[in-house]
Formats: C-alpha cells, structure tokens, sequence
C-alpha cells in the first residue's frame, strides 16, 4: 500500500475519532478540540489527493495545497472565536456546559448587557 | 520516507488523536493535541506539503495549542460539573457507530480515488513564469487564487471583531488579557529579552523566502505574533488597548493594500485581482510586506481575546 494511501485512511480513523469526541463531550472545549481532530482529517484527505497529483517536477499538486495553509488559518480563527465564546459563558455563569437543563446564574450588573 | 516509518509516524498520530478524545482531564486532553499538532507537522513532510508543514507547526499546533492550553487552564473549574453531564452507554455506542460508518465511508472513498489522479500541477508550472515568483505555493496564494488569500485575511479580521464584541461594555475599547506581572530576573523575562530580536529577523525572512522555497507571510507573520506575545507574557510589555489608532490601523493595512492592488488590477488588467504584464513580482511583494504586521497583529489578538481592562493603566 503506497504512503498517500496509507495516510489517507488515517485521516479517515481521525474524523471518526474526532466525530465521536464531538459527540459523547459535554464540555464545549472538548469539542473544540473533536472539531479540530476532524478538521486534520479533512486536511490530511486534502493532502493526500495532492500528494497524489504531483506531477510536473512538483512534489503534490499545489493548489489543494495551497488551500490547505488557507484552511489551517482560518481553522485558527474558528477555534480562538469559539474559545472567546465558551469563556465569555464562563466568566457569566461560572459554568461552560451546554445543556439546557444548567439554568445559568443572572448577569452579575445588568448594564452588562448581552454579548 | 519509508514505509516503516510512515507506518510508525501514523500509529503515533493515532495514539495521540485517541488520547485527545478519551483522556478524562481536558488539560490532558489538549497536552495530547498539543504534541498530537507537533506530529502532524511531519505527516505534511512525509507527503511533499512543506509549506503545509511550516503553517502547521506555526499555527496549527502553535498558537492553537496556546489558545487551547489557556482555556483549558481557566475552564478547570467546570470539570466536576461537565463529568455528571456525561451521556449514558447507549448514546455512546450509538455515537460509536455513526463515527465508525463515517470513518468507512471517507476510508472507501480514499481507496477508490481516480488513478491517474487529476492534478493542476501541470497548469501551474505552464503558468508560474508570469508571476515572477518561484515557489508555486506563493504563485497560487497570490496570483491564480489571490481572491481566496484575500477573503481568509478577511475571515480572520471578522473573527477578531467577533471576539472583540464578547468583551464586556464597560471594558469596550480596553486592553485584552489579564494585567502584566513583571518578573524582571525571571527566565521568561531573560528569553523575551533574548529571542524577539533573533525572532523578528526569522519572521523577515521566512516571508522573504516565500517567493521561491516554502515559507511566506502566514509563517512569517506567526513567528512575530509569538515574539510578541513572548513579551506580553513575560509581562515586559502590556497588551495595547484595543482602541488605539496604530492597532486599528496595523489591522486593516494589509487588506487595504490587497484590496488596493486588486481594484488597480480592474483598470490596469481588465479583472479584480489581475496584475499587469511584467509587474506581477512587485505587486505581489507589496501585498505581502502589508500582510505581515497586519496578520501578526491579527493573529495576536485573536490569541488574547476581548478586551478585559480599562485602557489606561490604573
């Protein structure tokens, strides 16, 4: 089996693995990270069908590699907003979860406001 | 690289993407990911992606291993509470399952990719001369997908303004993080002083290197973002607050040029984008020289989220 491949179907282990995280956590920060698990998977499928169209003295086929620093970026991007967001939560209501159930403390000053 | 290695390298990736997911401490949890990130580094390498490789260590295993560490520190507290919130075994078999079949799925489509694989490498090296520049990533970065590049530096200020407005009213305009604890003979101290100015001579020239060998702005931009989080974290210097001119300018320059250069392309090249004949090389080079403040600035604060303290010191 050809490395390409091979690295190929890890990628594919990674988003079960991170779908599962994603999943079965409750805590919003481990599914931060799921999320990210998947993403590499995603990545990784996207190297290897460049790595595959290398051709024309070119290691991989640039374009999808290309891509691929774009995405990385703005995976980056994604997870910092995400992250903001679970410890604006926190510093609110002192917990992170999720669940509907948690009913959340009140705002400490209401001039706070709403983010 | 050969096969054993390989072989080697994906059974650690695996090891580690499954401690990341069924470690019981969240901390563990992203110390997994953190060195998981570091690994994945040398997947890119092994298959030919080493522009991939530099973004990744820099910012895929970097600042998203920092980012990740902080929360996790911060979030301790509602680890007790998040454990009773845990689903029962029939959800998780059932959430198992739907990850096993995805995983089949994505595995039979990787075996049954087209041989000979489409590919537009070939495009690319007929095309590359009329860029200037030598690396064909930068070539697709900055010409032949120039949109992308300047909707991601785009994506990346939306981001920032979005964890800007999680910040608190009264605090809205202020400096982000927590307030500086200098510690002037500490070790951190001794390497801020240190580092940031080899740092910043690095960050020069990876984006220098770009235009013919892996490197460019994003790789770049990231090594200053670090030199200077260096020092804020070595409490040298404070964070700036938000609302000053010189950071809200820093922010936009880079896009602004890009945006600039391209509107010159609709009157000069007949397309948003285009670059005239000859002038490819300088162009690009000026869209990337204002790229780089502009992305360390960006990704920095994006590290250090909203504004959490008056701007003027107290």
């Amino acid at each position: 089996m050809s490395a390409p491949t091979l690295f190929g179907l890890c990628a594919a282990v990674l988003v079960g693995f991170g779908l599962y995280g994603l999943m079965v956590h409750p805590q919003p920060l481990r599914k931060v990270l799921s999320f990210n698990l998947i993403g590499n998977g995603v990545f990784l499928v996207c190297a290897v069908i460049a790595r595959r169209g290398a051709s024309a003295g070119f290691g991989g086929d640039p374009v999808p590699q290309a891509l691929l620093i774009t995405a990385i970026v703005v995976a980056f991007a994604a997870s910092a907003l995400a992250v903001a967001l679970m410890l604006r939560q926190f510093d609110e209501t002192g917990s992170s979860s999720l669940s509907p159930e948690v009913a959340p403390a009140p705002a400490k000053s209401p001039a706070k406001g709403e983010a | 690289m050969n096969i054993a290695l390989n072989l080697a390298l994906i059974l650690l990736l695996l090891a580690l993407a499954f401690w990341t997911v069924v470690a019981r401490e969240t901390f563990a949890a992203v110390a997994g990911f953190v060195s998981y990130g570091l690994l994945l580094t040398l997947a890119w390498v092994a298959l030919s992606a080493v522009d991939v490789a530099l973004t990744e260590a820099a910012i895929g295993a970097g600042l998203t291993g920092a980012l990740l560490i902080g929360a996790a520190s911060r979030l301790r507290k509602t680890e007790a509470a998040a454990r009773a919130e845990r689903p029962g075994p029939a959800t998780r078999v059932l959430a198992a399952i739907v990850a096993t079949a995805v995983a089949a799925a994505i595995a039979a489509c990787v075996l049954l990719l087209p041989d000979p694989a489409p590919t537009l490498a070939p495009e690319v090296a007929r095309n590359i001369a009329s860029t200037g520049v030598g690396n064909p990533i930068t070539a697709v970065l900055m010409s032949f997908r120039a949109m992308d590049t300047l909707l991601e530096a785009i994506v990346l200020l939306f981001g920032l303004l979005g964890i800007w407005s999680l910040g608190s009213d009264r605090y809205w305009g202020g400096r982000p993080g927590l307030a500086p604890v200098a510690e002037p003979n500490g070790i951190l101290a001794y390497m801020a002083r240190v580092l940031p100015p080899i740092g910043i001579v690095v960050g020069i020239y990876i984006l220098w290197v770009g235009a013919d060998y892996p490197g460019g702005k994003f790789q770049g931009g990231t090594v200053l973002a670090a030199m200077w989080l260096l020092l804020m974290m070595s409490g040298l210097l404070d964070a700036p607050a938000v609302s000053q001119r010189w950071v809200r300018l820093a922010l936009i320059a880079g896009p602004a040029a890009f945006i600039l250069v391209g509107l010159l392309g609709v009157f000069v090249a007949n397309a948003f984008l285009a670059y005239p004949e000859g002038l490819a090389k300088p162009l690009i080079i000026v869209i990337e020289v204002a790229l780089l403040p502009s992305l360390a600035v960006t990704l920095t604060l994006l590290l250090i989220g909203p504004p959490q303290r008056a701007g003027s010191p107290p």
